[in-house]
């Protein structure tokens, strides 16, 4: 019922990794994203504030 | 001896209470100063983008209670028959996906910046109850949306209550019971957690570095 | 190696400062996530999959319905013999000695023949000949009920007879049983039996205890779940319906019971699964909640110096201890 856009009512592909492993392809991404998050808020450089004395 | 006309001490003197009030402002003022509750700077080293997952952590939680509270108003099955209701119901789950995302980040930062140094455990713990009491609040939100993630849900985890001697006092099949624990309690508690976590904060200042060399820049004395 | 901690961690920061907002970062921080969980909820929703009813059962399953009846009329299904808080026709899971399932005692008293069959039936309007088998049951002794409905669930279900189909069942004495049950398969049909159930005869009803352990039994609900991915051993715990992301952060949890150990039934640790699952994420919990105190685990931030990375800035300017 969403306004415009993808429909997610629909099975999810589930990826088996090995014999009692298995991962939704939408967990996965979301698991993707939070150690993107984690990697990239260590990488990308943080705006060098003005200093105080 | 007569009582003082005005609060406020003056200039240049310590306030010293003669009443519970007053020894609580005290000790208040003491811990937490406005210039330490409102800062207008960070140590120079707060100068990384993992810092500001906690205040994501924070901002993603308000979004949560406001959509929650529109459920409120609307009802625990308004949802299923507005298009509107369903689109709040969105903004939750997604403000609760967030929520937890930023959570973990932050939580994965906390941990390799070993930030509990320098008396700061109950920080980490505070979060660490924090993070617990989300789930809870987040288990019981699913037991009220009246679908069937709720009968399922409800199903598997009154084997898992049951099994821990709890499930005499949580029934999670007691539709009452789990909206007014989601709704109410729950939040209270998560949000008392929340509320002395970022006062404990406040109070001990962001953690060193870890290896940071302790002289006269740091305000220690010089190395030899 | 001990390490004591520095006075620098614990005395407050006398070193250089920066000029920092830190509630105009709040104010940021919430329009950039207001407009991130709008956007996610415009494009993708949320999910809501309508809720099980004993109307849709019977319709979608009746035989599956008739049969989970009887087994309740024998107290044979998994919520008739499940033990505290509902009855003690066992004696729940343990871990080891710590038998934690009983410690509530019966606080939610529960008979499936009772509560599930013969109450609601009694509360409908029914036909004289289900009017009659009542009467038959309740005025029968307990171990009468029991052979009538053990023996019509084992001929029900003999996969060399009748193998789940009522109308080829053989004639034997089954008392008021397969009337009982097919009342039951009707008065879900109409929708009745969704409403007494859940009603009680109170006006307020919110205690959904009986729907859901009835729901639970005969395969309905979790075939439902297996299709959804939500089953307990195929990380069920962390899915969601559908296409939609579920609760990544109980992978700590769902994990245990993917462990084959836990999942091979007649063994120790396979049938008290949620017992020893539950001491374990205890025990789990006690170790993330105490790592400031834990030697070795406290001192892996040291050990792998992620921090270089967030202080790197620091350390070009002031250096770094060996």
């Amino acid at each position: 019922m969403e306004l415009w856009g993808v429909s997610l009512d629909q099975p999810a592909t589930y990826w088996q990794i090995w014999e009692w492993v298995s991962v939704s392809i939408p967990n996965l991404l979301w698991i993707l994203a939070m150690v993107g998050l984690f990697v990239g808020a260590l990488l990308i450089p943080f705006p060098k504030g003005k200093d105080e004395s | 001896m007569s009582a003082p006309t005005t609060d406020r001490p003056a200039a240049g003197t310590e306030f010293e209470p003669t009443t519970w009030t007053g020894s609580i402002r005290k000790r208040w003022l003491n811990t937490l100063p406005p210039e330490k509750m409102l800062p207008e700077n960070q140590p120079s080293y707060v100068a990384s983008w993992i810092y500001v997952f906690g205040m994501l952590t924070i901002v993603a939680l308000l979004i949560v209670l406001v959509s929650g509270s529109i459920l409120t108003v609307g009802g625990v099955q308004w949802f299923h028959t507005s298009s509107l209701g369903h689109f709040v119901n969105s903004l939750h789950y997604w403000s609760v996906q967030l929520f937890f995302m930023f959570m973990l980040v932050h939580l994965a930062g906390k941990f390799w910046m070993a930030a509990w140094r320098g008396g700061r455990a109950l920080t980490w713990m505070t979060g660490v109850a924090a993070f617990l009491s989300s789930v809870g609040v987040a288990f019981t939100g699913y037991t009220i949306t009246t679908n069937f993630n709720s009968q399922w849900i409800a199903f598997e985890a009154k084997d898992v209550m049951n099994a821990a001697g709890v499930g005499a006092v949580f029934n999670v099949a007691d539709f009452g019971q789990m909206v007014l624990l989601h709704v109410m309690l729950l939040p209270v508690v998560l949000g008392v957690i929340v509320v002395a976590h970022v006062l404990l904060v406040r109070k001990h200042g962001v953690v060193p570095p870890l290896q940071a060399i302790d002289n006269e820049i740091t305000g220690g004395v010089a190395s030899s | 190696m001990s390490r004591t901690a520095t006075d620098l961690d614990s005395r407050p920061w006398a070193g250089p400062n920066r000029h920092y907002d830190i509630v105009k970062e709040g104010a940021i921080a919430l329009v950039v996530v207001s407009i991130l969980v709008a956007g996610l909820s415009f494009i993708f929703s949320s999910p809501d999959d309508a809720a099980l009813t004993f109307k849709g059962w019977a319709a979608d399953a009746p035989d599956t319905l008739y049969i989970a009846t009887v087994s309740e009329l024998a107290g044979s299904s998994e919520s008739a013999g499940y033990g505290p808080p509902y009855n003690s026709n066992s004696d729940g899971l343990t871990i080891g000695p710590l038998a934690l399932q009983k410690w509530g005692g019966i606080s939610h008293p529960y008979d499936s023949a009772q509560d599930l069959v013969i109450n609601p039936l009694t509360a409908m309007p029914e036909s004289a000949d289900v009017t009659t088998a009542l009467k038959q049951w309740t005025g029968a002794s307990a171990d009468q009920q029991t052979a009538w409905a053990g023996d019509y669930e084992a001929a029900l279900t003999d996969e060399a007879g009748a193998n789940g189909d009522p109308t080829a069942v053989p004639e034997g004495d089954y008392g008021p049983v397969p009337v009982l049950a097919q009342a039951l398969v009707d008065a879900s049909a109409s929708g009745a039996y969704d409403s007494v159930l859940l009603a009680g005869g109170q006006f307020f009803a919110m205690d959904n205890t009986k729907q859901l352990l009835f729901m639970g039994d005969g395969g309905y609900m979790e075939d439902q779940a297996v299709a959804d991915h939500l089953g307990g051993d195929m990380w069920g715990m962390m899915n969601e319906a559908g296409s939609w992301p579920g609760q990544v952060w109980l992978a700590p949890a769902s994990l245990w019971y993917q462990l084959p150990a836990f999942n091979e039934e007649g063994t120790t640790l396979g049938d008290n699964a949620d017992a020893i699952i539950a001491g374990i994420l205890v025990v789990l919990v006690l170790i993330l909640l105490f790592v400031p105190f834990i030697p070795g685990l406290r001192s892996i931030p040291r050990w792998i110096p992620i921090h270089r990375l967030v202080w790197r800035d620091w350390y070009r300017e002031h250096g770094r201890q060996a």
